[in-house]
Parts: C-alpha cells; structure tokens; sequence
C-alpha cells in the first residue's frame, strides 16, 4: 500500500493517530450512531413507501384519484401538491433535527477525537507540515 | 397509437419543420449575452485552479447556498424544462407524475447521502466506495459507472442542443445544426478547462438564476391572469382541448398493463437515482463541511420543488392557451410548449429569454457531466489503478484536462450522430444506472457493517450491464414502430425501463456477494469510516487561497 497516495484516505493527516475502534466504541459515539440511524431510517423507508403508494394509486386506482375535490382540483392533484409538502415538511424536520440533536454530539466528539490527535502528536513528537 | 407503449422521459425530439415563432435574431444575441457573461465570470475563476482540489472541487469553498443553486441548475436540465412543461399540456395530470419522482428523490440525497459523503470523500463517488474497501476493484467499477452514466446522460443533452437549436434559433439544416452541437461541445471543453469546478459552479448558479426567475415570472403572469385561481386554469386548459380527461391520471400511461409497470419502473429509477448522480454526488465536495453539504441540499430542494410547482402552472397555462393542436403542430412539437407560452405571453423578448435560457441549461448541464467524467478517469482510473497511486497531482491534473477534451470531442460526434435518432431513453437509462448501479454500493458502504469488495464488485456491475442489457433487448430497441431499429424484433423485456429488475437485482448482488465472501475486510477502516462520517474529523478542509 502506497501511503503517500493522494487518493488513499490512509495519507490524510488529519486523521493520522486517532484511535478509530477505541472511539467507535465508544458510548458518545455509540449514542450519535443510534440517534442519527433510528430519525433516518424510518423516515426515508416512510417517503418511499408514501411516494410509492401514490405512484401505484395514480396508476392503478385512476378512478378514484380523478374524484373532484374543490373546483377542477381532483384528488390526484391534491396527492400529487401533498407530495411536494411532505417533501418540504421532511426537509425541514431533518434539518431541525441535525441542528438540535446531531450537530452538538457531533462536534462534540470530533474536537474530543482531533484533541487525543494532537495531544498523541505531540507525545511521539512528530513534525507534521 | 404505437402498438408497444414505451415510457421514456420527456426529451428534446427532433423538429420536422423550420418554421419558428419568435425573432431567432433576439434569442441569438440574447444567448450570446449568457455565454459572454458566463465566459468573462470562469476566466475570473480560472485565477484559482491551481490544485487537485481547486480544479475537481472548487477549491471547497462554495457555501451551501451557491452549492444548492448550482445542484439545480446541474439538476434542471433542458429536458425538465421544455420536456415537462410540454408533457403536462399534452398529457395533463401523467406529466405532472413524472416530475414528483426527480422532486421527491432529493429527500434520500438529504438523509442518506450527502454528508457522510462529504465527511468521507474527496473528489470522487469512487473515494467513498473504496474507503474501506480493497482500492483498485472497487474504483474500477466505480469509475467504469460513473463514466457509463455521465455519457447517456451527455449524449441526451448534446443530441437535444441540435433539436432545440432548430426551434429556438430557426436552424434547421442538418449541417448547421451540427455546427451548433460543435458550437456547445467547445464552449463546454473551454469552460470546464478555463474555469475547472469553480467555473463550471458559477455557470450553474447563474442559469439557475435566470431559469428560476423566467419560471417564476411567467407562472405568476399566468395565475394573475386567471385570477390567481389554479382551478380557473385547470378548466380553461379542458375547455381549450375539449378532453376532461387532462385533469386525470392515465392519458399517458393507463394504456394497457405493461405500460402501467413501465411507469413504476421509471418511478423506482428516479426517486432512487437522483442520489446515485455522479455529477450530483461530486457537487458536495465542492463545501467546506458536512453542514454545508446540508445546507446545500436544502437549498437544492427548495429551488427544485418550486421549480416543478411553476412547471404545474406553466403545463396547464400551454394546454389552456395555446392548446395541443398548436403545439403538437409548431416546430419541437411537445417541447415548443414552453417557449409558445412565452411568446403568448411576453412577446418575441420573452421568448428570447426562455429560449436563451433552455439553451444556457444545456451548456451548463454538459459542462458539469463533463467535469464529473473526467475526475473519475484521472482520480480513479490513471492514478489510483495505472500509476497505482503514485502519480503526481500535476500530472494528474494533466490527465484530467486532456480527459475533457476527449469527451468533449466523442460528445460532439456522438450528438451529430444521434441526431434525428429517438434519444429520449437516455436520461431514464442513466437514472436507472445510478440507481441500480451506483445507489445500492453507496448506501450498502456507508451504513452495513459487513459490507465487502465482492458485493461491491456485483452489485456495481451487476446493475449497470442488467440496465444495458434490459434496454438492449426492450421496445426501445426493437419491436415496435418507434423503436431505434423498428425493423427487428429481438424485445424480449417488454418495459422501456429497467429500474424494477435492476434495481432489486443489484441490491441483492451487493448482499450476496458480501455474505459469501470469506476474505474478510479491514476492521480498522471500517471503524475509521464510521466515526469519520458521522462526526466530520479529518474531513477534506477547505483551500485557502
């Protein structure tokens, strides 16, 4: 393995001396992994299932999705322009979400996991540029 | 009516006549405009390329807003444009199905992707794949891919320039149009060679601008004159054609069954391919951090789904005032939708404007395919896999620049070839290869633990020769009166679309190849991945010029 690659993540300095399974482990990290996995998942398998439940709908159930509404406005219409809210609705959770509870668990550790770096740097006494 | 149904995305066809509404001389000069202003803002940008990650990532110093501006306007191309505008008119309510897939598919960008990605990359979708992986297999793949996808994806775009030029500019002569496909391959190779990503962002940022503000203006200009009353619309738009029918779900694909699983399929390749984009998944390299990379999609999303609302609005605004008869009958037939609209309402100027911009998307759009395809052949494929990493970056960024030429060149050959050919299959093959292909192996490497080479090898692969292969052997090649070739009939797959067979298939290979590999991958890279793409240490910081 050549090291000095530019494309081999094992060359990024930034990264050099951290103990990656140690901090995997650990229960900080542990929590973030969980709490970013278990808002993530479920909400991408919902839209998929939302998004295909009113694709088959449209394509299968014509009848019904051509029911007038208000106006000219059928259901399909108002399906199809609820699509777009979920859409949106979900874009803002999420980031609420990363805002509140992701990003301060994040930092968090990173700047605990570059200060072990430095610090183990400086124990070894490595000159980096 | 065709007897085997194909369900293909909206797309430039070739016009048949040369008449054209509008003033060609105003839609020139206004074009010239873009291209001038465009050319001066990359020479500027070109004072910065001096690195790796100046030219392939912008240096990664965009913010999230100008990144999510220039991912739409990567994202809208000619073919959403004019292609979805035309659908809705002509097919009313079906149309509109069609840009809810390429809307909602942003939400797996956002939740899955984009900054995991971003934590663990560095230029390339291959970065992130070979991350733990064992390097030269897995990069090959994901270069191979990349390259596969970027070329449908061009080759639809540089076929369209020559289609859209006959209506917009009144060039209708095959020689001229070729002059003009020419004309956009040398604009893109100088953009992207002058201005690299940075160039290629600020012409991105700036048709999405323009693009957004024309569709917005005329949306607002049709809804005031209905009296901001939607429902109004949706029943001139009846009135005009006389068809009830446009309000409701199944003019376009409620033909029989098979053409009703050809749209799932297509549903399937484009909510899950959007995400598998390469030219898409290289722009969140182009931030500082993961929150940027965010921030981007946010934006993205915005602009996106305000984008397809307007189209709402402008596709019934054509069926009520202008009409299928009139559209179906001008120059560009389904794609002169948009363009007849605008000369309705805003004259020859407006007109002008929306063609110039439908023109400026798509030298945006190729300059940014063309970027994406020559980072991965120089990253992946002549560094990592011919010099076996050990290339200089000079030399590297010598490889990526001649690469640009090179496409540049088989893009402007392959538009004049595909000239007068039905090409509108491209853009739902790439999507389906992205998704099939690049999707299930970014996912599958970001999130499952268990992950090997051998499930990335297949699934990368499998996916994307199942996808050629399906389209090989479907209606669009053979077997039907607009098929590619309509003499032969070897179309054994009855869809035009290979999204509901690739797509599951890969994600299996991926699974199988993984549980049945004994050779083990590297724990260590594993954890390092894991916590480096959720806390963002030792992510790719920014250059500082």
């Amino acid at each position: 393995m050549a090291s000095t690659s530019s494309v081999d993540p094992d060359g990024s300095p930034a990264t050099f001396g951290i103990d990656f399974p140690a901090a995997q482990r650990s229960e900080e990290f542990q929590r973030l992994r969980s709490t970013h996995r278990s808002f993530v998942f479920p909400l991408a398998v919902a839209f998929l299932v939302w998004y295909l439940l009113y694709v088959v709908l449209a394509i299968y159930a014509p009848a019904f999705m051509s029911t007038r509404v208000l106006g000219n406005v059928n259901l399909g219409l108002v399906l199809g322009l609820l699509q777009f809210v979920t859409t949106f609705g979900i874009t803002a959770a999420y980031v609420r979400f990363a805002n509140r509870r992701l990003d301060p668990q994040a930092t968090a550790l990173r700047e605990e996991l570059e200060a072990s770096e430095i610090h183990r740097s400086e124990t070894h006494e490595e000159v980096r540029p | 009516m065709i007897a085997v149904p194909t369900v293909s995305l909206p797309a430039v066809h070739l016009a048949e006549k040369s008449a054209t509404v509008g003033n060609p001389a105003i839609n020139i000069s206004i074009f010239l405009g873009f291209v001038l202003v465009t050319l001066v803002v990359v020479i500027r940008a070109s004072k910065s390329t001096a690195t790796a990650a100046d030219y392939y990532a912008g240096g990664r110093s965009f913010s999230g807003t100008q990144n999510g501006l220039a991912i739409a306007g990567d994202y809208l191309s000619a073919a959403s444009f004019l292609g979805i505008v035309g659908a809705i008119a002509l097919q009313g309510y079906d149309g509109f199905l069609y840009s809810i897939g390429f809307f909602v598919a942003w939400l797996v960008a956002l939740l899955l992707i984009a900054e995991p990605l971003r934590n663990t990359g560095k230029f390339t979708m291959a970065d992130v794949l070979s991350f733990r992986l064992r390097q030269r297999p897995v990069r090959v793949a994901a270069s191979i891919s990349t390259m596969a996808v970027t070329f449908f994806y061009l080759l639809a775009q540089m076929a369209g320039a020559g289609a859209l030029v006959s209506l917009l500019l009144g060039i209708s002569s095959k020689t001229g149009q070729s002059l003009v496909i020419v004309i956009v391959g040398v604009i893109m190779i100088v953009y992207v060679l002058v201005g690299g990503m940075k160039g290629t962002t600020w012409v991105q940022i700036i048709k999405a601008c323009l693009l957004v503000t024309g569709v917005a203006v005329m949306t607002v200009w049709i809804l005031g004159m209905f009296g901001f009353n939607f429902s109004a619309i949706l029943g001139a738009a009846v009135e005009t054609n006389h068809n009830p029918k446009l309000l409701d779900p199944g003019l376009k694909y409620g033909m029989n069954e098979t053409s009703k699983l050809d749209f799932i399929s297509l549903g399937m390749a484009l909510v899950l391919g959007a995400a598998g984009l390469p030219h898409v998944l290289m722009r969140f390299y182009t931030v500082p951090t993961a929150k940027e990379a965010r921030k981007s999609v946010v934006w993205a999303i915005s602009l996106i789904g305000l984008f397809y609302l307007f189209t709402l609005v402008l596709g019934f605004g054509a069926a009520a005032l202008i009409g299928a008869d009139r559209i179906k009958g001008a120059p560009g037939g389904v794609n002169s939708a948009a363009p007849l609209l605008a000369y309705e309402l805003g004259g020859s100027v407006l007109m002008g404007l929306i063609a110039a911009v439908a023109f400026a998307t798509i030298l945006a759009v190729v300059a940014g395919l063309a970027i994406t395809a020559s980072a991965s052949f120089a990253h992946d494929i002549y560094t990592s896999v011919i010099k076996k990493g050990n290339s200089d970056p000079r030399q590297e960024l010598r490889v990526a620049k001649t690469t640009v030429v090179v496409i540049g060149l088989i893009s402007i050959a392959g538009g004049i070839g595909a000239q007068g050919q039905n090409v509108a299959f491209l853009v739902a093959l790439a999507f389906a290869v992205a998704a099939s292909a690049n999707l299930p192996t970014i996912l599958y490497s970001l999130y499952w633990k268990r992950f090997t080479t051998r499930g990335a090898v297949w699934s990368m692969y499998g996916g994307l020769i199942l996808s050629v292969v399906l389209i090989v052997f479907s209606p669009v090649m053979s077997g039907a009166e607009t098929s590619m070739i309509p003499g032969a009939d070897f179309a054994v797959y009855p869809l035009a679309n290979p999204g509901i067979v690739s797509i599951p298939a890969s994600f299996l290979l991926g699974f199988l190849g993984s549980v049945t590999e004994r050779r083990r991958e590297d724990p260590l890279k594993q954890s390092e991945m894991e916590v480096r793409s959720l806390t963002g240490v030792g992510a790719e910081k920014a250059v500082s010029h």
